[in-house]
């Protein structure tokens, strides 16, 4: 499981992605006064600041962080989504964030993603069949009425969902099977790389492992790339190549998943890591952090974590930190460690 | 048949049946309706045809009250069968509430839906055009087409339009109802993950409209459809009986209650007051039915 990344050309690369979203509303909402003069001030929450990573071929990144800290804003920016403020997004080495939706038509074949809620992902009125011959039918035309019903088929199989149920509706099934369809879908145009936006979260924990599992097995069967966002680390350190964790639309430290869950380096991963629970395990060791997240409308300077960060020195409040490669294939982003203050 | 079968089983019919109004509607619906397109077989004779009137006939009493009247429901002025006049009336009243509902609906769900998916400039700019046309009242607008138009084309070619100036007259006035009930809908379905999905996949904004976003909003589109039926009716028997809707000689529900309003102090009443019950009734009898139909779809009353 533990493959060291090799040093073949990524898949997938994201090169200082930012993406601002404007919630100031109309003109009229941003015209305040301020010293008897009109000002026109917008509100920008600043959901992703700069964040770069690359992801190999047949590896699983997955991206942990808490609420709203912009790992599914980064996956949906990745997807093609949400177009980004400024960065790139390079498939295969070729820039596809900003490609009109014509130009971007071969990259949605090998692109596909898997969505946190079935009870909202598949279309209420569409049956089985059609939510998942659509994609099939789109990319390929050309495709006979007998092959097109072979290969729906195949994938539901390969789900485990029973090809007889495909002319039901999606609220005759239970979340599980939600699930296994929504996964079936991103199946059908046989992609290389699949982003998964938390797609275990709405799910009861029996359920879980199943879709895990399934999810484990079609990267076997199909050499799948997957960009897996998830807040529960337990599940993250069983199916990740490599861990990104992210904070304030920050990445902190992206490095291979058993290392990291052994040794973290960054402050926070160190925080958010202790906070596992663990069977039979004491309550010691447990990071207590201060205070709140601050508000992504109002970032912070200098590193966006130094508020709660007990290694805080006075450089951690000016200058943003670089994320540096401290050993071969661990990238932290903090002073404290380039400094060797921990 | 796997339609009808599935029909037989669902819980609109088992909700429908179970409720006496909205059953005792829908057979007087349907018995008006059919009734009025069926005119030229039941009416007892042809309104639309002079050969057919003897002006020694007018303003005979019914039947049952003048015995040597042979006309059931009496005679207007000019000597027509009153149930005839009402059999082809509600015809053209019927298809003129349907025709402006169409095209209302056409208009304004096509707005609403561009308005609510594409966001920004385009729908601020398509709401606002909707705020100004609810501004006019319809019989405003009417008003001022219809007086524009006859005194263009003059009277005798109105009456050859009539019935396609009322559908577009009323048809134009109304569709922001729509526009804004779709708009609603879309703005609350578009953030759902299943667009989302549609969007990965790689379709079209139109197709994502068209078979994703629409079909999801049509439970409030039906409901205000039924209430706009019988509103546009309304507004036809309005303008017919301010003089600005069917002509005479065409009559519609409205302007059959128009002919006959000089008459009442004369002791005519009938003239009036049959046309205007079966538009009460059918008006009645349509907004029971929409009163029914938001009631089974809205899921807060679900079962209950």
């Amino acid at each position: 499981m533990n493959v060291e990344p090799a040093n073949t050309a990524p898949l997938l690369e994201v090169r200082d992605l930012v993406k601002h979203f404007d919630i100031s509303g109309g003109l009229l909402e941003q015209l305040t006064l301020q010293g008897g003069r009109m000002v026109r001030r917008r509100t920008l929450v600043r959901a992703i600041n700069g964040v770069s990573l690359t992801i190999q071929p047949g590896e699983t990144l997955s991206v942990v962080g808490e609420s709203g800290c912009g790992k599914s804003t980064l996956a949906r920016a990745v997807m093609g989504l949400y177009q980004p403020t400024a960065g790139q997004v390079r498939y295969g080495g070729e820039r596809i964030d900003n490609l009109d939706s014509r130009a971007m038509m071969p990259f949605r074949r090998k692109m596909q993603m898997v969505f946190q809620d079935p009870y909202a992902s598949l279309n209420p009125r569409m049956t089985v069949r059609q939510i998942l011959e659509e994609p099939l039918r789109f990319h390929h035309p050309g495709h006979t009425e007998a092959e097109v019903r072979d290969k729906v088929a195949e994938v539901m199989r390969q789900v485990g969902v029973r090809p007889g149920w495909a002319d039901n509706y999606p609220h005759e099934f239970s979340g599980g099977q939600r699930q296994r369809i929504s996964i079936a879908r991103a199946l059908m145009v046989d992609p290389a790389f699949v982003v998964a936006d938390e797609p275990i979260a709405a799910l009861d924990v029996s359920i879980q492992a199943q879709i895990l599992n399934l999810l484990m097995d079609a990267q076997d069967q199909r050499g799948l790339t997957y960009l897996f966002i998830s807040h529960d680390l337990s599940v993250v350190r069983h199916i990740s190549t490599r861990v990104a964790v992210m904070y304030l639309g920050c990445l902190c430290e992206l490095a291979p998943a058993d290392p990291l869950f052994e040794a973290p380096l960054h402050p926070y991963t160190q925080a958010l890591l202790s906070a596992i629970p663990r069977l039979g395990g004491k309550a010691s060791g447990h990071i207590r952090l201060t205070g709140d997240v601050p508000t992504p409308i109002n970032l912070p300077p200098g590193c966006v974590f130094h508020g709660r960060c007990r290694q805080a020195a006075q450089r951690c409040r000016e200058e943003v930190p670089a994320l540096r490669e401290h050993a071969p294939g661990r990238f932290v982003a903090c002073h404290a460690v380039e400094e060797g203050r921990i | 048949m796997a339609l009808l079968a599935r029909l037989r089983e669902s819980y609109l019919l088992h909700s429908f049946l179970r409720d006496p109004v909205a059953v005792g509607s829908f057979i007087v619906v349907v018995l008006l309706v059919t009734a009025g397109f069926l005119a030229p077989v039941l009416a007892p004779m042809n309104p639309y045809d002079p050969a057919q009137i003897d002006v020694m006939d007018s303003e005979l009493a019914p039947a049952w009250i003048d015995q040597d009247s042979s006309f059931l429901l009496g005679t207007d002025s000019q000597g027509r069968d009153i149930l005839s006049t009402i059999l082809y009336g509600t015809r053209v009243s019927v298809l003129i509430g349907l025709g402006a509902v169409a095209l209302q609906a056409a208009l304004g769900i096509g707005i609403g839906l561009i308005s609510g998916y594409a966001g920004g400039r385009v729908d601020a700019v398509l709401m606002r055009v909707a705020d100004v046309q609810l501004s006019f009242s319809t019989y405003m607008v009417a008003i001022f087409l219809g007086a524009i138009f006859q005194a263009t084309f003059g009277v005798g070619r109105y009456e050859q339009i009539a019935v396609p100036f009322l559908i577009a007259v009323i048809g134009l006035a109304e569709w922001p109802q729509y526009a804004r009930t779709v708009r609603a809908s879309v703005l609350a379905e578009k953030k759902k993950e299943y667009v989302e999905a549609a969007r990965v996949i790689g379709l079209p904004s139109g197709r994502i409209m068209w078979r994703h976003i629409l079909p999801n909003t049509m439970t409030p589109v039906m409901v205000i459809s039924t209430v706009q039926v019988a509103n546009a009716i309304m507004s036809e028997a309005a303008l017919s009986f301010i003089g600005l809707g069917m002509p005479v000689t065409k009559p519609s529900l409205g302007s059959l209650i128009k002919s006959g309003f000089e008459y009442i102090f004369s002791g005519a009443w009938w003239i009036t007051l049959f046309p205007g019950v079966v538009l009460v009734l059918l008006i009645l009898t349509i907004n029971l039915l929409g009163d029914w139909m938001r009631d089974f779809l809205n899921p807060k009353l679900y079962k209950s």
